[in-house]
């Protein structure tokens, strides 16, 4: 029998992608799949971790660190993104400056049926707002953290990371 | 109550070089006695988020005094910030609010619990390091210069006279005023920091 790795999408590689890009905060609602991505955040001394009390905070505070120069990213699930939407248009969309959000893909399922409605609605969000996102399962995939990064800084808006392996990935 | 007028004008002489952020009905007043307009900043809203937004300002400028003049109907939109504030202890950070027990923009209803909530209170629990309540201009002006050397985050709760607005939005008459951009491009412009 052959055994196989599987492929998924380690904190490390998050936190090497952020390091890579400037971070300078992570703007965050920690959910309970994330929790590892959590404490290696904390660890390291180049990034500032910004615990929210709700979703929509994230891109107000996001859009102030912006102002005094920093990089910050904002790391939430996808229901506190549907949470956030005036938030997103007022502080993040409407002011022009970039911004990548890094979005648990709370019920996304590649191979079956997906039964979770937030994971249904998740994308046609995203797209009412008119926002890009890159979906990213895997450590393989991680290049598209960067990607993203740079359209952010290149249209001055923001752009979404789907982290479609929440389940798996952040978790010990 | 006070005037919100004068609590500017007693401000206005502590400010120093302090960030000031304005909000709400009330807050337009600070145009009439700012001496400083580029460390003046209007940070759009968004259903009470200009409090987070102060917040991230305040963390992104560790060395800058920012202070934010807040609306009771603004927090109470998103009270959870007073947690989220007091948990980064952003000691530059002071917090005014300027309360007048209403949503004056709309035509005066009252906020939940107007007369009651104790916002210096809440605040205080929440964790802030300081927390001051007043209901009387000259005690607001005695204790002005000692809460602006407070280490922060500080908060402060005014009671303040409404100024209720009626007339249909598109009647209301308004002073020019920079845009959000604009003052953000000139608070940059005056701090050296590049844009994003």
């Amino acid at each position: 029998m052959v055994e196989q790795q599987a492929a998924v999408l380690s904190p490390e590689a998050m936190v090497e992608e952020f390091r890579k890009n400037g971070v300078t905060h992570v703007v965050t609602i920690p959910d309970s799949e994330t929790n590892y991505l959590y404490e290696l955040m904390q660890e390291q001394s180049w990034l500032d971790v910004v615990p929210a009390s709700r979703e929509g905070e994230t891109f107000a505070i996001a859009l102030g660190l912006i102002i005094g120069g920093q990089t910050p990213v904002c790391l939430i699930q996808n229901t506190g993104m549907m949470e956030s939407g005036d938030s997103i248009r007022g502080m993040a969309l409407d002011s022009g400056f970039p911004l990548v959000m890094v979005i648990g893909y709370r019920g996304w399922n590649r191979h079956g049926v997906i039964t979770d409605s937030v994971a249904r609605y998740t994308e046609p969000f995203l797209n009412a707002f008119r926002i890009n996102y890159y979906l990213v399962e895997q450590d393989a995939d991680s290049h598209r953290i960067s990607v993203a990064f740079e359209e952010a800084k290149a249209t001055k808006r923001p752009v979404a990371i789907l982290v479609g392996d929440e389940y798996h990935g952040f978790n010990r | 109550m006070i005037q919100s007028s004068d609590v500017f004008r007693v401000f206005q002489e502590h400010r120093g070089d302090a960030i000031v952020i304005p909000t709400g009905t009330s807050g337009r007043h600070w145009r009439e006695f700012t001496t400083n307009e580029s460390r003046d900043l209007n940070l759009g809203g968004a259903m009470g988020h200009t409090t987070s937004a102060a917040l991230g300002l305040a963390l992104g400028l560790p060395n800058e005094k920012v202070v934010l003049f807040d609306s009771e109907g603004a927090l109470l939109m998103n009270l959870g910030i007073l947690a989220t504030i007091a948990g980064k202890k952003p000691d530059n950070f002071c917090h005014i609010l300027l309360d007048n027990e209403c949503y004056a923009t709309t035509g005066g209803q009252p906020v939940p619990n107007a007369q009651e909530i104790n916002y210096a209170g809440v605040a205080k629990e929440a964790g802030y390091s300081s927390a001051y309540s007043f209901d009387d201009l000259e005690e607001f002006a005695t204790n002005i210069e000692q809460i602006m050397q407070d280490t922060g985050p500080v908060f402060v709760s005014i009671k303040v006279i409404p100024e209720v607005e009626n007339e249909p939005i598109g009647m209301r008459q308004r002073a020019p005023q920079r845009s959000r951009s604009e003052t953000i491009r000139d608070l940059q412009g005056e701090l050296g920091i590049s844009a994003g």
